[in-house]
This record gives structure tokens, C-alpha cells and sequence, in this order.
């Protein structure tokens, strides 16, 4: 029979997953970028990748300590938003959509290509850059917790450190949005020429936010990698569109909804795969293989956000009357 | 012409305004802005082909002429947000060659547009307080701290409420912009421009698509502006309008700047006519366009 319990309390454990907690932040940066400054980048899982990159190859190439390897990868992603940003930013959204899409992939596909094996690991990827951050953990070696939510220190250490990032992060772009920049930034989403008619540099506000939602998804990209290994294959187009999906899920122009969305959707996930898998052993899906189950929860996942997103358009806690001026 | 609106007060006009005879590129008493040979073409024809135009200071000016004349494309070489081919304008004194159009408006050079673009999911009040120049508040990392602009933005929604109270908008303050009717976004837009204390206002069509009862307040809010001593350039059709609020006609066809003069001469500038009726208007013919009356013709066999 289906052993209910454990499908549970591997639904809960993502609730405070490291990885909930990175795709929370990537998406509170598309929250920065498409949600509050009507910016279409399609690349945050570049972005996600020069964190990932820049933090292992700073620790194992170069032996920088963790505060340098953090900013290595914040720098690389503030030159990656500059590339993008300064051709296109001037021209109409869709332009950075297209740019921003194919630079993620080349991206990925530099960080693949064998010539640069000895630094990128290539296809294989990167491992063991995990030590100097392991070593500035406080809590003593052991196992804590309570019902399913049962770690080891490095693990506590993780989703401890991630999830004071992704808070600390909401708090400022909280800040940010409720000041004169946020509404500049909220003016540019509206009608970029009417607010450059009242003497606002747009341009040099859009690129402000690119490199600032990009470092969101830097860092979210390094809170990705401290629980598994650097694998190129982890940054493709899907990774953005993931990260869209939580996005439109919890509402877009909105703090708390990027966060929620990333828990709804990794425990839903996590649900629907643990759910199918066993109805395949128990025999109650006779037609199906385990691979194929493996495949069906992301059917499930986007019948789920469809049905969100046609029942409540405007996310969990996106605001109704925005609604009714669609244009 | 419009339907008549009868004015709550007689508009005091500005004269003395030019230097030697009204004609077209005529010098003026104390110019603010002047254009110099800005020529504009998209593909083969010649939008913009403008020799020389002065716009006189404290003055109410309208830019008058038949639909495709140019006095857009014209408003937006002069506001930075497109590029002429050749010549030079100056605003003030001040080169405005290559200055991007968030600069000039710093300047304080603020246009509307044709089509509001009222800020659709930003409360009114927000739309309002976005007009308002050099703010400490507005830079991302004083943004963070509160204290840093706190003050100054209680000075800015003071001005901006009443500014609203103004307009009558004040009653709308926490709706979004996108809830006004159109009449009150082309005020809210109006109201806007006037946050960041420009000396030169330019109203691209402020009266397109207002309804006649708003037309009379909106009237009277572009005569207060001269009041206030701002500078008005405005584009119109409404002759009416331009008859009872402008001090100075300028007349645009076919890219070039045709007449010049006060709104009461220049209507019966023969060029001013031609421009508008075509050359041959008074040549009986039954119908005033010959061109129209072929097209049909043409239109007609083919049908057949």
C-alpha cells in the first residue's frame, strides 16, 4: 500500500529546502525585472549559472575564501546584466527577451564545452567547493529537528544562511519598492516615454534593476549549488521558465508571492512525484513505467499552475483591481 | 470648429510679442526657444522642414495645421524624443543638439502627449508625485533609507494634493490612474507636468477627445499656467480654442512653418486657408477637392 505518511513529510521537507529557497530568490529577482519594471529577461538562469560558476571556480581554481568567492560571482553577473542591458535596454522589451534568452545558453554552453574542462569540469561539471563554507558553520556536528524536518548541521547551516538571504532580500526590495525609486521603477512598467518626459533617466533605471534582479539570481544561483554539484545541464531555458511559473503563481509585482510560489511549487512537486511513483508500485497506474511517472508530475505541476493562473490570473497575492484596466 | 463655450473670463492677450512684420520665422522680443533649419524626413518624405521659428516667452502659442503637417514629429525634435537630420535648436539659450529627452525635461521643458499616457496602475497621487524633480529618494541607495527622503516627500504630496485640489482630481487621489475618464487623465497629465515647475509647457492636442463641459476648465487651466509665468506651446485643432487662449499662431503645412501671427490676423492669412482648404478651394467645382472627386471616379469604373 502507499505509505501516505512518506509522501507527506517529502512534500514538507521542501517547504525550507535549500532549493525552494534559491528558486524563491531567483524569482523574487524576476519579480524585480518583469514584475515591477515590466523588463522581459528570459536569461535568469544565466544569471543563475554565474553564481553557481563563479562561486565554485573562485574556491577551487583560485582558493578565495567564501566573502570573495560570493563576490566574484556578484561581479561577473553585474558585467553579464551591463552586456545584456547596454544594446538593448533602449530598444523595445522584446529585444531583451531575445538577448537575454540566448545569452543564458551560451552561457551554459561555455560553461559544457570541453575546451575549458579544467576549469568548468565541462559536462561533469564541478564538486568539492563545498569545505570553506561547511567550515563556517557554528552548529556542533550532529542531528536536530523535529517531525520530517530531520538534518544534519551542514544541512541546518544551509537553510539557515539561504533562507536569512531570501529574507533580507525581500526586506530590501520591500524597501525599495515603497520609495520614490520604486515608483519610478513602477512608472517605467506603466509608460516608460511618459516617465522620461518628466526628466527620469529610464535607461539608466532599467539597467539599475537588471543588475540588481540579476544579483538576485546570482545569489540564488550559489543557494542552489551548496547542496548538490555545479552541473551545467541544472541552467537551461526550462530553469527560467521555472522560475516564471513560481512567479505568475504568487503574483508578480509582489514581495511575499515569489517566496510562496517557490514553496507551493516544490511541495507540489515533490507531492505529485512521490505520489505517482508509489501508485506505479502499488499497481493503481498499470498502464505506466516508473520513467514515465518521473515525467508525470510535471504535467501535473503545469495542470496545477494553469488552473491558478486561469482561476486567479493575478497570482496568490497579486492585487485584483490590477485586473480590470488590463490594457 | 467646435461647438461655442462661452468663457468664464475674457483671457487677457499678450501683444508686442514679435519684431518687425508677423511673418513666418519672424523675430520675436524675447524668444525661450528657437529652431534653426531642423529637418526631419522618414524615408522620402519631409516630415519636419522647419527654416526658422521663435517662440516667444510668457506667451500662450498655438502650433496650428492640417493633420499630417508635422507638429508632432515637430514636438518631438523639439523635446528630445526624436532625432532631427540637420539644424540646431536652443532652449533658453541652451543647445538642445544630443540632449536626451530626461535632460531636457530637466530643463524644464515638459510636454504631454497626443494619447495620454496617464500611469495606469499607479495611484493618482503616485502619477503625481513622479513629476516632481531632484529627488533624493529617487537614487537606489538612498532609496533603502527612509529617513533620507521622508521629508522631501511630504513636501512633494503636499504640493501634489494640492496641485489635485487644483484640477478637482483631489477626490481621486487613491484611485488608480487607469479608473479616470479620459478628459481627466489629459488633466492629471497637465497637473503632472506642472510638479516639476517647468517654464515651458508643451500640450500635444490637450483637448482631443475631452468632453465640451471639461473643455472649459481645461481651458482655464492653460490660461492660469501664463499666470503663473510658464511659457505655453500647444497643438490644437480646435479653432476655437486657439482663438480664445492663444496669443500667438504659428501655422504648420506640410512640414514647413506657412504663417505666423495673432490667432485673429493669421485665420485669414490666404496661406493659412490654402493650407487647410488646398490651394484651389475657392475654384468652383462643385466639390472642394479635385483629387477626391477623381479617386471616386477612378473608384467607381472600377466597380463596373
Amino acid at each position: 500500500m502507499i505509505d501516505w505518511i512518506q509522501i507527506f513529510s517529502n512534500a514538507a521537507q521542501e517547504l525550507i529546502s535549500p532549493t525552494t529557497a534559491a528558486y524563491a530568490l531567483a524569482a523574487l529577482g524576476l519579480a524585480i525585472h518583469f514584475g515591477y519594471t515590466g523588463l522581459l529577461n528570459f536569461g535568469q538562469a544565466g544569471f543563475m549559472a554565474l553564481g553557481a560558476y563563479g562561486y565554485a571556480i573562485s574556491v577551487l581554481s583560485f582558493g578565495l575564501p567564501v566573502w570573495a568567492a560570493v563576490l566574484v560571482g556578484i561581479g561577473a553577473s553585474v558585467v553579464f546584466a551591463l552586456i545584456l542591458g547596454i544594446p538593448t535596454l533602449r530598444l523595445r522589451a522584446d529585444y531583451l527577451a531575445i538577448v537575454t534568452i540566448a545569452a543564458a545558453e551560451i552561457l551554459r554552453l561555455i560553461f559544457t564545452t570541453n575546451t575549458f574542462e579544467a576549469v568548468t569540469g565541462s559536462a561533469q561539471g564541478l564538486n568539492g567547493y563545498k569545505g570553506s563554507f561547511a567550515a563556517l558553520n557554528p552548529i556542533p556536528e550532529g542531528t536536530y529537528g523535529f517531525g520530517p524536518f530531520q538534518y544534519n548541521e551542514y544541512d541546518w547551516w544551509l537553510r539557515i544562511v539561504g533562507w536569512i538571504i531570501v529574507v533580507l532580500l525581500a526586506l530590501l526590495t520591500w524597501l525599495i519598492m515603497r520609495s520614490p525609486w520604486g515608483r519610478v521603477i513602477k512608472g517605467i512598467r506603466e509608460d516608460e516615454d511618459a516617465v522620461r518626459a518628466l526628466g527620469k533617466n529610464v535607461y539608466s533605471y532599467k539597467m539599475q534593476s537588471l543588475i540588481l534582479g540579476g544579483v538576485y539570481g546570482t545569489l540564488a544561483g550559489m543557494i542552489f549549488v551548496l547542496p548538490r554539484a555545479v552541473v551545467p545541464a541544472n541552467y537551461q531555458t526550462s530553469l527560467t521558465f521555472f522560475v516564471y511559473a513560481i512567479l505568475l503563481l504568487g503574483g508578480a509585482a509582489t514581495i511575499l508571492g515569489p517566496i510562496i510560489g517557490s514553496m507551493i511549487f516544490w511541495v507540489l512537486l515533490s507531492f505529485f512525484s512521490g505520489f505517482i511513483s508509489r501508485a506505479v508500485e502499488a499497481g493503481w497506474l498499470p498502464f505506466m513505467t516508473q520513467v514515465q511517472a518521473g515525467q508525470l508530475r510535471f504535467i501535473l505541476v503545469g495542470i496545477a499552475i494553469m488552473l491558478i493562473v486561469i482561476f486567479r490570473p493575478q497570482g496568490i497575492f497579486g492585487n485584483k483591481k490590477e485586473l480590470a484596466f488590463v490594457k | 470648429m467646435s461647438s461655442e463655450v462661452t468663457p468664464t473670463s475674457k483671457p487677457v492677450k499678450t501683444t508686442g510679442l514679435h519684431i518687425g512684420a508677423a511673418e513666418p520665422g519672424c523675430r520675436k522680443v524675447d524668444p525661450i526657444l528657437i529652431a534653426d533649419a531642423v529637418t526631419r524626413t522618414f524615408g522620402g518624405l519631409k516630415a519636419v522642414d522647419v527654416d526658422h521659428v521663435e517662440i516667444p516667452r510668457g506667451a500662450i502659442t498655438a502650433l496650428i495645421g492640417p493633420n499630417g503637417a508635422g507638429k508632432t514629429t515637430f514636438f518631438n525634435l523639439l523635446t528630445g524624443f526624436d532625432k532631427p537630420d540637420t539644424g540646431k535648436w536652443e532652449f533658453e539659450g541652451r543647445s538642445l543638439a544630443h540632449v536626451p529627452a530626461y535632460r531636457v525635461a530637466r530643463m524644464g521643458l515638459i510636454r504631454t502627449f497626443q494619447l495620454t499616457k496617464a500611469l495606469g496602475l499607479l495611484s493618482v497621487l503616485d502619477n503625481m508625485k513622479l513629476g516632481a524633480k531632484g529627488q533624493s529618494g529617487e537614487n537606489l541607495f538612498r532609496a533603502v533609507f527612509p529617513f533620507l527622503w521622508r521629508k522631501q516627500e511630504e513636501e512633494i504630496e503636499a504640493k501634489a494634493v494640492e496641485l489635485l485640489t487644483r484640477f478637482k482630481l483631489d477626490a481621486k487621489q487613491t484611485d488608480y490612474a487607469a479608473s479616470l475618464s479620459g478628459g481627466q487623465r489629459k488633466l492629471l497629465e497637465m497637473a503632472r507636468a506642472l510638479m516639476s515647475d517647468p517654464t515651458l509647457v508643451m500640450l500635444d492636442e490637450p483637448m482631443a477627445g475631452v468632453n465640451p463641459a471639461l473643455t472649459q476648465s481645461l481651458l482655464d487651466h492653460i490660461l492660469d499656467l501664463k499666470g503663473q509665468g510658464m511659457t505655453v506651446l500647444f497643438v490644437e485643432h480646435d479653432m476655437h480654442m486657439v482663438r480664445h487662449i492663444a496669443d500667438w499662431v504659428v501655422v504648420m503645412a506640410e512640414g514647413r512653418i506657412v504663417a505666423e501671427g495673432d490667432p485673429h490676423t493669421v485665420m485669414e492669412d490666404p496661406a493659412v486657408i490654402d493650407a487647410y482648404l488646398g490651394a484651389h478651394h475657392d475654384a468652383d467645382l462643385g466639390v472642394t477637392d479635385t483629387e477626391h472627386v477623381e479617386a471616386i471616379k477612378e473608384l467607381i469604373d472600377d466597380e463596373q
